[in-house]
């Protein structure tokens, strides 16, 4: 065991990727930084401190440093994997894929279908998501939603250093197309690591906390906020399963199904706004598939159907947080 | 020299305010009492200036991340600014927006703006609105060197021009997207200019660090965009004097590098210098200028500081017209 920040289990889960197989290329804007200046190449490593040492280890065939274009930079990745490499490429935000859609949605994600199941593409797309840092309209959105809509590509939610690392090796080793979304907030969490070359398979959710009255479900930056709210309820008594789904497609409906027999009683956790979401789908699972079970009308705490505000007063009111979270707990264990 | 002692004051004016607009936020950012990425105009006040001048409010520009310059120069408000920045409910767009997305359509400007490249096909729009409209408008695009290399801005410049489109592509070369070099980005190893020339467009270079060469550019420009012509573009090599965003360590500079271009390519010096070797205004009036400009922003900063927070019932207004 050893303690690593998020960002810190992102790059060297790479880093040891690139190492152990010469198929693994990194790509994006800045993920050199200093290319082309007088500082010099790996003048920062990445904005995010991910790609850091990459360039002078693997050099620029396999540390590619990208112009601003993300349509370019997503399909090359889809290239580079359709012919047989293991590309990891990093959009900065991930609201940034607005740029880069169509090579994600008509390209990336579809190739192995049309193909009629006769093509890999392997490709590990991460982008930084999230609010809290007042960066407004296009650079705080969660774009977990859309993209698990959209058959074809697996969609990967981490919410610890320890998840990152097994979830980073399963999608790089992988053969389908990953989207791998990191919350920019968690960047500077630390967390303990295991040792060893572990992977964790996606579609199988974390219990991060166990109790039998409610069922708190979330993904990467809420999974905390959902523990916080779990823990201000356990002073009173009241244990909650929060339910960690690491992946939002695959999903694991069983983790959820499961819980939700115990308990009859479900919170879903969710930055994105609300219009067809992630909580929309796992209620609507629920509804369907533990209906009997359900004590309670299910409760949803997203964000407003609105941009991301920028000033700190809006962007607070936005956001999700502990207490929202633990009130609509408490309407729900409430409820008659 | 064609311009008048009161256009050179003015425009004078302009970019000491869009300087010490900048100067100041980069000490208040310091001190946290601003959130949000803040991508600052310092070093570029000649290109911004020198282009709106030329401009009316029906004229209409698109501009980019680093957007106070254009803003200021295009006639926003300098107070709605300072407290749209820092995150109040008075400020230009109601704290909703923030550094990034600074707008306003009355004066013809059209939006900061957060995504590289996103710019120019809205101004090919906007440019050919004016074409309906008949009245000899233009619409204006700024794009860094960075933004040059976005798909988005190889197809508006390609439709401007089989549109025939009065959309003006205005390139600020300061050498640097984020912390990678023009040089490495920019794969012809040339400017800039002859990329948007090989799109089919006539294009202008210039000193953009030269209020005057910026001027007297644009003056030509204009008259050959408003004449009918269709799209041009002009690039304008320039330096950026602060990081990237605020916090930038800027490690990717060379040795002395921040002092060399502060020293040699300042535009405000470089329009001192010459207004005073052609005798064409008096020092006194300048430093006067300064100390106005600098109460202004003084001004400017009480009033934001002490202005009306948001609350959260105004997360959900202006969203929609109705709904
Ligand atoms: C689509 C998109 N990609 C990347 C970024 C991140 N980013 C913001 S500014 C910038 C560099 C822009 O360089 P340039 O166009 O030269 O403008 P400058 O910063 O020099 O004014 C980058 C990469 C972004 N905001 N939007
Ligand atoms: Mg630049």
């Amino acid at each position: 065991m050893a303690k690593m920040m998020y960002r810190d289990a992102v790059r060297s889960t790479i880093f040891e990727e690139m190492e152990r197989d010469d198929r693994v290329v990194v790509l994006g804007e800045d993920i050199v930084g200093g290319m082309g200046t007088a500082g010099g190449p790996e003048a920062i490593g990445g904005i995010w401190s991910t790609s850091t040492g990459f360039y002078d280890r693997f050099g620029p065939d396999r540390v590619i440093d990208t112009p601003i274009s993300e349509s370019a930079i997503v399909g090359a990745a889809g290239g580079l994997a359709l012919a047989g490499k293991r590309p990891v490429a990093e959009l900065m935000f991930a609201d940034f894929i607005g740029v880069s859609l169509d090579q994600i949605w008509n390209q990336i994600a579809k190739f192995r279908y049309m193909f009629g199941g006769k093509t890999l593409c392997p490709a590990v797309i991460r982008m930084p998501y999230g609010g809290g840092f007042n960066a407004a309209a296009q650079h705080s959105q969660s774009v977990h939603h859309f993209l698990t809509a959209m058959p074809g590509l697996k969609v990967v939610m981490p919410s610890t250093p320890e998840d990152v690392r097994g979830l980073l090796r399963e999608a790089i080793r992988g053969d389908d197309p990953v989207m791998f979304l990191e919350h920019k907030a968690l960047y500077g969490v630390s967390g303990e690591v295991p040792d060893g070359d572990y992977t964790i398979p996606f579609g199988h959710a974390r219990l991060s906390r166990a109790g039998e009255d409610l069922t708190l479900v979330a993904t990467g930056l809420m999974v905390s906020r959902c523990e916080a709210a779990a823990d201000a309820l356990a002073k009173d008594g009241i244990g909650c399963d929060v339910i960690d789904l690491r992946t939002t497609s695959p999903l694991d409906e069983e983790a959820i199904l499961d819980s939700v027999e115990v308990t009859g009683r479900l919170v879903v956790v969710d930055e994105a706004p609300q219009r067809c979401s992630l909580a929309t789908d796992i209620s609507a699972l629920v509804a369907q598939k533990a209906f009997a079970s359900l004590k309670a009308p299910i409760e949803m705490v997203n964000a407003p159907h609105t941009p991301v505000p920028f000033a700190k007063e809006l962007e607070l009111a936005y956001l999700p947080s502990a207490e929202k979270v633990e009130a609509a707990a408490r309407r729900v264990l409430g409820w008659r | 020299m064609q311009l008048s002692r009161e256009q050179m004051l003015q425009a004078y004016r302009r970019m000491k305010i869009i300087r010490e607009f900048e100067e100041r936020l980069h000490i208040d950012i310091a001190t946290g009492a601003i959130a949000g990425f803040t991508h600052l105009y310092c070093g570029q006040e000649a290109v911004a200036v020198g282009v709106c001048e030329h401009l009316d409010t029906d004229d209409k520009i698109v501009s980019t991340h680093r957007g106070h310059g254009h803003c200021l120069a295009k006639g926003c408000d300098v107070e709605g600014m300072m407290k749209e920045i820092w995150g109040s409910r008075e400020g230009l767009c109601k704290g909703k927006g923030g550094s990034m997305h600074i707008a306003d359509v009355d004066q013809g400007m059209l939006g900061a703006n957060g995504i590289v490249g996103a710019g120019a096909p809205i101004a090919v729009g906007a440019a050919l609105a004016a074409k309906l409209d008949g009245k000899g408008k233009v619409a204006i695009t700024f794009s860094g060197d960075g933004a040059c290399n976005q798909g988005t801005t190889f197809e508006a410049m390609n439709l401007a021009v089989v549109t025939k489109a009065p959309c003006i592509f205005v390139f600020e070369n300061n050498h640097y997207s984020e912390h990678t070099g023009f040089s490495y980005a920019v794969g012809t190893q040339r400017d800039i200019a002859s990329r948007a020339e090989a799109f089919g467009m006539r294009v202008w270079r210039a000193d953009g660090t030269d209020f005057f060469a910026v001027y007297e550019t644009m003056r030509e420009l204009l008259d050959y965009v408003r004449a009918g012509n269709g799209p041009a573009a002009v690039e304008f090599d320039t330096e950026r004097f602060f990081g990237h965003f605020e916090g930038d360590p800027q490690r990717y500079r060379g040795q002395g590098e921040l002092e060399k271009i502060r020293a040699e390519r300042d535009c405000l010096q470089k329009f001192r210098a010459k207004v005073a070797s052609a005798k064409l205004l008096d020092e006194k009036e300048l430093d006067e200028i300064d100390r106005e400009v600098l109460d202004q922003i003084e001004a400017a900063v009480v009033a934001a500081r002490n202005a009306e927070r948001p609350t959260a019932d105004d997360v959900l207004a202006d969203v929609y017209v109705t709904y």
